[in-house]
């Protein structure tokens, strides 16, 4: 029995109670590789591939496409092909949807800490064990769960951090300063924090600014850089984009503003939006966005492009872009430094790293292995 | 960071945190503190169902414990306002407001405007509402189209513990008497709310569950029996969607129209006296600005045109049900075009 692997419904992100089953991407009878695609499952926030957790044949698809399902129940079966139908049948059968019992808080506190840098209250996640560690560092307006399908992917092998950037997330709405500069200083003195000595960043748009900065301020810190529709390489910035998303306050006016991140509108859900006017809201974010929105994109350009010194730092780039991004164009992936890795998706926008992020993760894999 | 807390707990920690905030934020009510019989000020009930329990010895002399004068202590909120105070009175039940009602619809409402803008009056009227409670006729009553109706008030309805924080707060902020009600059998419903400030703009429906075959319009704890209903109906295969208007006054047009645009098909669900409620005005709204979309007759559900009985049987009959909002979401399906 040892040797059936079952297909489960994952748990992206805290919130994340159950999963509706879109489609099957594979037949039963396939041959399965270890991280291929599966099947699409959709939560309240997003839609998403499920991977093979192992290599096998896919021998029963246990779950059908419009099931409700919880975190964790089965939704199908791998095995190779010498264990009996029998053998399938009463592992089905047998099989127990464990029972997601730790309650939002206290999953809440394991998963999130909380750290004081510069008086500011910042607040982070971290995972897995292993010599080197992988920041990530999100976007204006995001949070570390920007990297809701990235984070454990990478754990396997690497110890991560995701941080949520001052004003950001649930971090103190105070602002280090409104440049990329005070922010990748603030961002080493949270690695200090950590005792952290250097690791491998991640930084998606502006967050891929502050990794640019971090890499030519404080390049015995940065092991490598990896881009993200990155600010800094490039001055066009939409800034439709940063000065809509500060100003809507209600659904309606972020709606179509939150729609330019991603190539397919769709995957905009009414919880992503009631999540981030529920940010919006608190007090001082709306000011701390505008200032920072204001100092980074006046005169609708990008004033800082660190991205453009990053040869200099001599470190291993990997930049990541999609076709469609509508907020920084992804002609900038030309600027990107010689020697350094490029991957533009076709079908993709601003946000590659949701919409397709079992690609993003294998080149996120391959390049913070070396 | 969000923690869990009651509705009760939510509205508490946005007095708090507002009059930590601000000075002029103050407190005026009765049984905030003492009564006959107790043992004065280290007896601090917090008012009749205790939402401002704790806040009397938190902030001396900023929460004032009233005589039972309604018309004495409301009017003193509002002149305090006027004066730059930012009162917030508790009115205990809605029912009561009868006897400073002068004080509030033809002074508060006004000001604003008979002064050319250069009044402002910064009140906030906290009131109880709503059946359930074994409380009688006259303690019982949804008087929040009476208050809707008069231009100059805004009209503040959460359902929800972060609601009732978020709009708490805009509404000490907001330079216009402000009428908060809350539902009595809302108090220990438990939700997410964030530790942090945070005001929630008046004006701005919540699309608590999306569906594209019946919008479903409610208020207060209507809302929370909609979804129930809604729970029922996907079981079935009926799709809908549930919103909730927050404040009737103003009221967030848009997002009905355009829900109903979607759908074709409506249910208004007020808890408040069938003539004349936020039911009937959303039913005419949505009849003017939206016929084209309609693919069936508006449903409204709402308690029948009485006193809200005593009787224990008869007031559980009385408040509308997810049985009969499920029903009428049936009925928009059956009738009409397709």
């Amino acid at each position: 029995m040892s040797e059936i692997t079952p297909i489960v419904m994952p748990k992206w992100g805290l919130s994340m109670k159950e999963g509706t089953v879109n489609a099957w991407l594979v037949d039963e009878g396939a041959q399965i590789s270890v991280g291929l695609p599966i099947l699409d499952v959709e939560t309240d926030k997003i839609a998403n591939a499920v991977e093979a957790p192992d290599a096998g044949t896919l021998r029963r698809k246990v779950a059908a496409p419009g099931d409700v399902l919880p975190v964790k129940a089965l939704l199908g079966v791998l095995a190779p092909a010498e264990v009996s139908d029998a053998d399938i049948d009463a592992y089905i059968a047998g099989y127990e949807t464990p029972v997601d019992d730790a309650s939002g808080d206290d999953e809440a506190a394991a998963t999130y800490h909380f750290v004081e840098v510069d008086g500011i209250r910042v607040r982070y996640a971290s995972r897995g064990e292993g010599g080197e560690t992988v920041l990530f560092i999100h976007g204006f307006g995001g949070d570390l769960d920007n990297w809701l399908f990235n984070l454990d992917a990478l754990a396997e092998r690497h110890k991560v951090v995701a941080l949520d950037l001052p004003a950001h997330g649930q971090s103190s709405p105070r602002l280090p300063g409104t440049t990329l500069a005070d922010l990748a200083q603030f961002v080493v003195k949270f690695m200090d924090a950590l005792e952290i000595g250097a690791a491998h960043v991640v930084g998606h748009s502006m967050g891929g600014g502050v990794a640019a900065q971090m890499a030519v301020d404080a390049p015995g810190r940065v092991s490598s850089v990896a881009l993200i529709s990155p600010a800094g390489l490039g001055e066009e910035v939409n800034n439709a984009y940063t000065e809509g998303f500060v100003s809507a306050q209600s659904r309606r006016d972020l709606k179509p503003v939150v729609e330019l991140l991603f190539a397919d509108p769709g995957l905009v859900s009414r919880q992503m939006l009631e999540d981030l006017l529920k940010y919006k809201r608190l007090d001082g974010v709306s000011d701390a966005l505008g200032a920072l929105g204001g100092g980074l994109f006046a005169g609708g350009r990008q004033g800082e492009l660190p991205g453009r010194r990053l040869a200099e730092s001599g470190k291993r780039v990997l930049v990541i872009w999609g076709a469609q991004d509508r907020i920084i164009p992804a002609a900038h992936a030309g600027n990107a430094p010689a020697g350094a890795t490029v991957k533009v998706f076709d079908d993709a926008g601003h946000m590659s790293q949701m919409e397709k992020a079992n690609d993003v993760n294998s080149l996120l894999k391959q390049h913070v292995s070396g | 960071m969000a923690r869990t807390i009651t509705y009760r707990e939510a509205i508490n920690e946005a007095l708090a945190q507002e009059m930590e905030r601000d000075e002029s934020v103050i407190i005026m009510g009765e049984d905030n503190a003492g009564g006959e019989g107790s043992p004065g000020e280290m007896d601090a009930w917090g008012g009749v169902l205790g939402v401002t329990k704790g806040l009397y010895h938190k902030f001396p002399g900023r929460v004032l414990d009233t005589p039972i004068s309604e018309s004495a202590f409301i009017g003193a909120a509002i002149g305090a306002a006027t004066a730059g105070m930012r009162p917030v009175a508790e009115l205990m039940f809605v029912d009561f407001m009868g006897v400073c009602f002068d004080q509030i619809y033809n002074q508060a409402a006004k000001f604003r405007y008979m002064f050319g803008g250069k009044a402002v009056t910064p009140v906030v009227i906290r009131t109880m509402y709503g059946a359930g409670l074994r409380a009688a006729a006259q303690h019982s009553q949804c008087l929040y189209p009476l208050f809707t109706h008069v231009p100059g008030l805004k009209v503040v309805l959460p359902a929800t513990p972060y609601d009732a924080k978020g709009l708490m707060t805009q509404a000490i902020r907001d330079n216009d008497p402000v009428i908060f009600f809350e539902h009595k059998a809302l108090y220990d419903l438990a939700g997410p709310v964030p530790e942090e400030s945070y005001a929630l703009p008046f004006g701005e429906a919540n699309v608590v569950r999306e569906g594209g075959d019946v919008t479903i319009v409610a208020l207060g704890r209507m809302v929370h029996t909609s979804l129930e209903a809604a729970e029922q109906l996907a079981a079935a295969g009926v799709e809908c969607e549930v919103v909730d208007l927050r404040t009737t006054s103003p009221l967030d047009e848009d997002t009905v129209l355009e829900s109903v645009e979607n759908t074709g098909r409506l249910v208004v669900v007020d808890e408040a006296s069938p003539r004349c409620n936020i039911a009937t005005d959303i039913s005419a709204q949505v009849a003017q600005q939206a016929f084209g979309a309609l693919k069936a007759a508006i449903e409204m559900v709402a308690p029948p045109h009485t006193p809200v009985p005593f009787s224990p049987t008869l007031e559980d009959l009385y408040i509308p049900s997810a049985a009969q909002i499920a029903d009428a979401a049936r009925k928009t399906m059956k009738g009409g075009k397709h």
